[in-house]
């Protein structure tokens, strides 16, 4: 039986697992790293976390260059940069592809969340329940399990790698979320907008499209922004199910480097990447939801 | 069945709805000929509302039949859309479409409905707002217009459609005092066009200077109709009396 399923191996048991990667010329550079981080955040708040990140960083690498021949800290998550970076790609394409698919599936199941034919309706809310309420992390399990490596289409194959099953993954809870998020926004607009269309000769169909969706655009804003925010982060996941991406790599240059004291330094670092990523987000949706709230 | 003008534009004959066991209208019967202006008043909760839904079938019948122009419009073959092109309907909470400006609330039903050519469309579109005096705010969305603004917007969308009659839900109810009078006016402009209307109204003065016609309901039935004067004057019923004695 194929078995896709790739439970986390220890690295250290799977030699020749890393690619090549040859270390950073330059090791002046941590101050460039800083300078372009801050660039991304505008808030107090933000600067604040990053700044007790790099005091804590600062320290670790002052104490070992003390110490005396190693690579300082600061020098060795340089070093594992451009892997890590590459890993947080990983992380950032499988959450577009998830918020997309997730997004066009949940628009659609919203839809029939309100649709005026009742066994849809019901059998649209029960998937929706049913995936809402659940964890994450089995539903990936189930994708990597029960759907095949590949899928014969009129006698052409088409591969279907463990990456794109965790995408599929993702994309369940992000669905049933969004497809909440559509029923509310529909039934929170008033009857009457449904009445005039109707009394206008639109049809059922005519309505929703021109009258109705439009206006769930803005209400469904801020919340669909703020989901994809906790999908990235729920990105990570998809290496206990064994695709690669960040942790996974992070995980792996830990064990090449067999440095103990480097442990909480290259999770902080790995937590700094979503942070820069996803807070910028969250402050976007605030505000958004702060101007829609004052103009409706 | 065919429908000439010397046939009541819209006939409806021994309506009776409900809404679970609340029984609403019990048996209302009224015509309405071209180019007649009829009000309906009465106290709240007494049908109103429900009766003027019926008519363009927002609402559907437990017994009875109205008809428009000739044709049943509480039957399953009905087509729905000719009906709509019959009949116009403006709401008490105006309903315009808030992601539109004025202008395309008013375009939009001729244009994706009846399918018009855009520049036919357009060019209505513009007189009928100049018609109901918005000239300059054909690009202001509603958010943008006062309520008395919304309204003849309203109105004029749904002038658009080039409907025989039109139905007005107490469509000041939620106006300004000082915005009431410019929506009166267009309305009785429209009468004075010769437009089929049936207005559900609270403005007495209003109701007696436009309406060839005035029914009073009370609980699901109609109690007493007549012409303006004789109904204001000479109103015989104690409960029409009653209701008036409170209103004027
Ligand atoms: N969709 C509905 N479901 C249940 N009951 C309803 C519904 N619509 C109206 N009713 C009831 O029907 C009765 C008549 O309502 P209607 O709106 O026709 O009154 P109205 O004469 O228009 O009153 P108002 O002057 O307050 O607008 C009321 O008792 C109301 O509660
Ligand atoms: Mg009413």
């Amino acid at each position: 039986m194929y078995l896709p399923l790739k439970l986390p191996q220890n690295p250290e048991q799977r030699p020749g697992y890393m690619p090549v990667l040859l270390p950073m010329k330059s090791h002046a550079a941590p101050v460039g790293v800083g300078t372009m981080v801050q660039s991304f955040l505008s808030t107090k708040m933000g600067l604040f976390v990053l700044a007790a990140f790099l005091i804590s960083l600062g320290a670790a690498s002052y104490a070992q260059a003390a110490s005396g021949a190693q690579l300082g800290t600061i020098a060795l998550l340089w070093k594992w940069t451009p892997l890590l970076a590459k890993g947080f790609g990983f992380n950032v394409l499988i959450s577009i592809l998830s918020m997309a698919i997730g997004t066009v599936l949940g628009v659609c199941l919203g839809i029939l969340q309100v649709s005026p034919n009742g066994i849809i309706r019901r059998v649209a809310w029960l998937v929706t329940q049913f995936f809402r309420n659940s964890p994450w992390l089995v539903l990936l399990f189930y994708c990597i399990l029960l759907i095949p490596f590949e899928i014969e289409v009129f006698g052409t194959t088409i591969p279907f790698p463990g990456w794109l099953k965790a995408v599929i993954g993702l994309s369940l809870p992000v669905m049933a979320y969004m497809s909440e998020y559509m029923r509310g926004a529909i039934q929170s607009l008033p009857s009457g907008q449904w009445e005039s269309a109707d009394s206008l000769g639109f049809s059922r169909g005519q309505t929703m499209r021109m009258v109705i969706l439009p206006q769930t655009v803005k209400r469904l804003l801020p919340p669909w922004m703020n989901l994809y925010a906790v999908l990235t982060m729920a990105t990570p996941l998809v290496s206990i199910v064994g695709v690669d991406e960040i942790m996974s790599f992070a995980r792996a240059a830990l064990a090449s480097e067999n440095r103990v004291d480097l442990l909480i330094p290259m999770y902080l670092y790995v937590l700094c990447w979503f942070f820069i990523y996803c807070f910028p987000i969250s402050g976007l949706t605030r505000r958004l939801e702060n101007r829609f709230a004052v103009k409706s | 069945m065919s429908w000439s003008e010397d046939k009541p534009i819209v006939s409806i004959k021994d309506v009776k709805k409900s809404f679970g066991s609340l029984e609403v209208l019990k048996g209302v019967s009224i015509d309405i000929m071209k180019g007649e202006v009829i009000c309906i008043i009465g106290p709240s909760g007494s049908g109103k509302s429900t009766l003027i839904r019926c008519i363009n079938a927002l609402n559907d019948i437990q017994g009875g039949s109205i008809t428009v122009e000739g044709r049943e419009v509480h039957d399953e073959e009905l087509d729905k859309l000719e009906l709509r092109k019959k009949v116009g309907m403006v709401f008490q909470q105006y309903n315009l479409f808030p992601h539109k400006t004025a202008l395309q609330n008013v375009m939009m039903a001729p244009l994706k409905v009846l399918k018009e050519p855009k520049a036919d469309v357009e060019k209505r579109a513009r007189a009928l707002i100049k018609k109901v005096r918005l000239e300059g705010k054909e690009n202001s969305y509603p958010g943008e217009l006062s309520g008395g603004q919304q309204q003849r917007v309203a109105i004029a969308r749904s002038l658009a459609m080039r409907p025989d009659v039109m139905l007005f839900d107490e469509v000041t109810a939620a106006l300004d005092p000082e915005t009431v009078k410019e929506v009166l006016v267009t309305i009785k402009d429209l009468a004075a066009e010769g437009m089929t209307c049936i207005l559900v109204t609270h403005e007495m003065g209003f109701a007696r200077e436009v309406a060839d016609h005035i029914y009073f309901t009370d609980k699901g039935v109609i109690v007493e109709h007549g012409a303006p004067e004789e109904f204001f004057d000479k109103a015989s019923d104690p409960r029409t009396k009653e209701f008036l004695s409170q209103v004027l």
